[in-house]
């Protein structure tokens, strides 16, 4: 459960590695509730060890802060996170910022073992794309290249 | 509920196979023998310390009197680590380090398939989280083990001289200590000797396929589950602690 009254602080803080992407588009704030006067919220980790999680948590603190709002964050793993809680509006900000949003699992299987062209590229739209390597930039990324353009560019995997 | 100390033994002996196995995997950041591999080294790397983290931190709470995964990482002693000798291997070379995550990630992924239904509430969230990561590892190494071994005459002869080193360690991960006695009794734990069968299964398929054999062993290398380890242990626990040991409590 998330409070009505808290969203648009949390909207306010953005993933430290995807800037583009708020927290709750991410979908890894799992509540947010007042108790007694202070704000509690839970998020929950995209990958096991994604470093981005401490600075999250660090940055939802602030931004309540700035609101004069005293905030306890912590984590929960179960249910574990999957893509398919990242937001629409999110996965539109994904693609704006040049990294491929995830497909449907089985799609996904097919597109990282190169058996299926299906990754549209986020710069040209072509589904030319062949994967460089199964790891990208962070944990959650492959890397991919366009082969109608030539561009590089980051895949969101699928993790369901 | 289970004796609180077995509890941990038993964490230590799930725990401590991730973190050895994510330093040495960190180890080779920079020094892939591509970007493309560093950078799936470093990145397996942090998912196991990740895992480790969760562990640990489980750990740290079930100790109570202030100790943290900090604590639980740095500061034990050689014989206090429950690690399979299979992960504290060194990386000779590539090939090592194919084979000895490949003979890991087999093993890891049938753990983590069972501990997902231990009634251990925290355990099982770890290894539900843990299995998306580590399927991913597996495929990852058994791609490599294809190539390196359906590859050149080289990449074959190197990753086949890995395997026939590496096989007479991974019997230990079948052992049942006696903390695991316990945890098996609870359903908190996973009876590792039940596994075997499937990991010989999986392992051979995939070894197979790359034209390579394993090797017959008549003896099996064991010990770290006791806390007894390799030489090679000792050096990469220096590695591993010496910032806390040179400036205790010292943070990022």
């Amino acid at each position: 459960m998330i409070d009505k009254t808290l969203i648009s602080i949390l909207e306010a803080v953005s993933d430290p590695e995807i800037p583009v992407l708020s927290i709750m588009d991410m979908g890894v704030v799992r509540s947010a509730k007042w108790k007694e006067g202070k704000v509690v919220v839970t998020i929950t980790p995209t990958y096991s060890g994604c470093p981005a999680m401490d600075v999250m948590g660090d940055d939802i603190k602030a931004a309540f802060q700035k609101e004069n709002i005293e905030a306890n964050v912590s984590l929960v793993l179960s249910p574990a996170w999957t893509t398919d809680w990242i937001t629409e509006r999110g996965r539109k900000s994904l693609e704006e910022y040049g990294i491929a949003a995830p497909l449907d699992p089985e799609a996904d299987k097919e597109a990282l073992l190169g058996d299926k062209k299906i990754v549209k590229c986020p710069q040209c739209g072509a589904t030319q794309t062949k994967m460089i390597s199964q790891f990208g930039s962070t944990a959650c990324k492959a890397l991919f290249q366009c082969e109608e353009c030539l561009e590089p560019f980051d895949y969101f995997k699928c993790l369901k | 509920m289970m004796n609180k100390e077995n509890l941990i033994e038993y964490i230590y002996s799930i725990a401590d196979n991730s973190l050895i196995l994510g330093q040495q995997l960190s180890e080779l950041c920079g020094h892939g023998p591509n970007l493309e591999t560093d950078i799936a080294c470093t990145n397996m790397a942090l998912d196991l310390l990740g895992q480790t983290r969760s562990y640990y931190q489980y750990v740290a709470q079930l100790v109570g009197a202030n100790k943290t995964e900090d604590d639980i990482a740095y500061l034990r002693t050689e014989r206090q680590y429950k690690n399979v000798l299979l992960v504290e291997q060194p990386s000779t070379h590539f090939g090592y380090v194919i084979g000895r995550q490949f003979l890991f990630d087999v093993f890891h992924l049938l753990l983590l398939e069972k501990l997902q239904f231990s009634k251990d509430e925290t355990l099982a969230a770890i290894a539900k989280k843990g299995i998306k990561e580590v399927s991913y590892h597996k495929r990852f190494s058994s791609d490599w083990i294809k190539r390196l071994g359906d590859g050149t005459k080289v990449s074959h002869d190197k990753i086949q001289e890995a395997i026939n080193h590496l096989w007479p360690y991974t019997e230990e991960l079948f052992d049942v200590m006696p903390a695991d006695k316990e945890a098996i009794e609870c359903q908190i734990g996973v009876d590792a000797a039940t596994l075997k069968e499937s990991y010989v299964a999986a392992v051979s398929e995939i070894i197979t396929e790359a034209t390579l054999t394993l090797p017959e062993t008549k003896w099996y290398q064991r010990g770290g589950k006791k806390g007894i380890h390799t030489e090679h242990m000792g050096y990469l626990l220096s590695d591993l602690q010496y910032m806390q040991r040179t400036y205790p409590n010292m943070k990022w």
